[in-house]
């Protein structure tokens, strides 16, 4: 079953110089597009992850989802009862000067009674006790599981998740994916997970979205998407992790970096950087096509 | 080439003195890259600073050596200290706009760091300056060489403090978290660089990092850091397929693999703050193999396969 599809959803932003510099020196509006023409399905019960670097959209398509923006065109559909959001952050998303009980119960501030928020610190490894302390008495691997319990305390059956470990140590971000998908199979949750790490993604990921300057340019079962990936921006990301088996393979180094999104390239975004590049690419934005944007790949060049 | 010594920093405060970094040696050759792991707050980044003197005070280096080809430098006044950095000790921090200055051109910045540390006119040093952007990577460097710092780009602007910290071909290059706040194909660009660089030109790295994986494709040897100690040092390969410290085995489990997907091992707990750090073994709170004795003494380092680990179950009777 379809819990959130997202129909061609596009986002520009408006980056104008002020009025002023526009009368006087002439100038039009500029607006810059974040996110292009994107269109997914996330099933009940899976994780879907987007991958892509800095810049590419992947947080405004959260946000999108969450409603926290518009989009400028498109459609994004919800068919689930509730959602929320866990952040990047977890120090900035919580207040200091609340205690941790008053923070989880935030939600739910009606109904709420002591014992829910007592079973929601224990569903994230916390203990009953920890409601009465600050914030700040926290490391930030508890923090994270105080941002999960409070998104969690109004039952919703979608979470998007903003980078949740992107801030920890390698060994408290094991703990929080572990919780994760703990809960995830304890309440059936669904998951919008953003990342930019791909094995972060590859530990919790159904199917996969990897997003390049704006557009979803692959989707994929995560495993497929891991073992044949097919878009060359996808194969390039992939090789370009560092490969800690060590097993010496050759690897090409990536050649150049993200364009300028107030000047994009003609053509396919990413043609730039591509060696299999050709007249075509420069010319015409692929489309997608059986869940790849390439005409490489189109064309079975590649 | 660096030789580091039973260092120790402590930080005076109201409530007693801290110790970040406790008793750790090492040392590191010619055209090597020595890589230095850890957890935030294990004390790495604080080693480095000791090294190069750049310690914020009240922290200070309460006992130990530091010696640079033999010499010690971690006793020099202030002055002759300022010079042996840029000079024989080039540096690269994580955030490159912290060690450029905006207000001036890349090339000016180039040009003032070249003269003051070699013997040579401006317009030598102006060569010398294109050069090292060449180097380092930057397209087109004779029209980028009047840019600002804002005009680059974040993988760009870290090249070009790569170049700053070649200016002068020190000896030692300290890299903290160089490629940490990078996207990863550009931390593959500057890895790539960073290891042509100790090969060709024989500097020694000390690569510090909380990226396993930038180790692995970067450095021979590797020491692992736990509460301000070193807890294992060995060949990278070692450390890696054969971790002999439970941290380490621990630390390794808990790093996501491509299309491994199974339940990550969890160290549970977090690291001790600096001010209850447990006596004996400072991971033994956390540790799934202690006895005894790890809550008593606190372990050395011991030899343990081919590397050396600082844990009990290493000490043969």
């Amino acid at each position: 079953m379809t819990l959130l599809k997202l129909e061609q959803v596009s986002r520009d932003f408006d980056v104008s110089r002020p009025w002023l510099n526009r009368v006087l020196e002439g100038e039009q509006r500029r607006f810059l597009r974040a996110v292009d023409r994107v269109s997914l399905e996330i099933r009940k019960g899976e994780t879907l992850a987007l991958v892509g670097e800095s810049g590419c959209g992947k947080s405004t398509v959260a946000r999108l989802i969450v409603g926290l923006y518009a989009p400028t065109e498109g459609r994004v559909q919800f068919a689930g009862r509730r959602m929320q959001m866990i952040f990047q952050d977890p120090y900035a998303s919580l207040n200091p000067r609340w205690r941790v009980r008053d923070i989880v119960a935030e939600p739910i501030k009606v109904l709420h009674t002591s014992a829910r928020v007592d079973e929601l610190l224990v569903q994230v490894g916390l203990s009953p006790d920890d409601g009465d302390k600050y914030p700040h008495e926290f490391s930030g691997g508890q923090r994270q599981r105080i941002s999960i319990a409070r998104a969690l305390a109004g039952e919703p059956d979608f979470l998007v998740c903003d980078e949740p470990t992107s801030a920890l140590d390698v060994s408290v971000q094991a703990q929080i994916l572990n919780l994760m998908t703990e809960l995830q199979a304890r309440l059936g949750l669904t998951y919008l997970f953003i990342s930019h790490n791909l094995a972060v993604v590859s530990q919790v990921a159904d199917r996969v979205g990897v997003m390049y300057f704006g557009r979803l340019v692959e989707l994929a079962p995560a495993a497929a998407l891991f073992a044949r990936p097919r878009h060359p921006y996808t194969r390039m990301l992939l090789d370009a992790v560092p490969d800690l088996s060590m097993t010496g393979k050759a690897r090409t180094p990536v050649a150049g970096e993200v364009p300028n999104p107030l000047a994009p390239p003609s053509g396919c975004a990413f043609h730039p950087r591509c060696p299999h590049a050709n007249e075509r690419c420069r010319r015409e934005v692929p489309g997608v096509i059986d869940d790849v944007a390439c005409h490489a790949v189109a064309e079975g060049r590649i | 080439m660096l030789e580091v010594s039973a260092l120790s920093v402590q930080f005076p405060t109201r409530k007693g003195t801290l110790t970040a970094v406790d008793g750790v040696s090492f040392s590191i050759g010619k055209g090597e890259v020595l890589g230095v792991v850890g957890e935030s707050g294990a004390g790495k980044s604080i080693t480095g600073l000791a090294i190069i003197g750049l310690l914020e005070p009240p922290g200070r280096i309460a006992a130990g050596e530091v010696r640079l080809d033999g010499r010690r430098i971690d006793n020099l006044p202030y002055e002759e200290l300022r010079r042996l950095r840029g000079r024989r000790i080039g540096m690269v921090f994580q955030d490159p706009l912290t060690s450029l200055n905006p207000l001036y051109t890349i090339g000016r910045q180039l040009e003032e760091t070249i003269l003051t540390h070699l013997r040579m006119d401006a317009r030598a040093a102006r060569e010398r300056a294109l050069s090292l952007l060449r180097e380092v990577g930057i397209p087109a460097p004779e029209s980028r060489y009047h840019h600002y710092p804002h005009q680059f780009s974040g993988g760009m602007r870290q090249r070009v403090v790569i170049a700053l910290a070649l200016a002068a071909e020190p000896e030692l290059i300290i890299a903290d978290e160089p490629t940490t706040a990078l996207d990863v194909s550009i931390q593959a660009q500057i890895i790539a660089l960073l290891k042509h660089l100790a090969k060709d030109h024989g500097t020694a790295v000390m690569l510090i990092t909380h990226d396993m994986g930038v180790i692995a494709e970067t450095a021979q040897r590797v020491a692992v850091m736990y509460a301000g100690r070193i807890v294992e040092i060995g060949a990278v390969k070692d450390v890696i397929h054969a971790p002999r410290h439970p941290y380490t085995v621990g630390l390794m489990g808990s790093i996501p693999k491509i299309g491994a997907r199974k339940r990550l091992t969890q160290i549970d707990g977090a690291m001790p703050r600096l001010n209850a750090i447990p006596p004996g073994c400072a991971f033994n709170p956390r540790c799934p193999r202690r006895f005894a004795r790890c809550l008593e003494e606190r372990p050395p380092l011991l030899p343990a396969g081919g590397s050396q680990a600082a844990c009990w179950l290493h000490d043969a009777p």
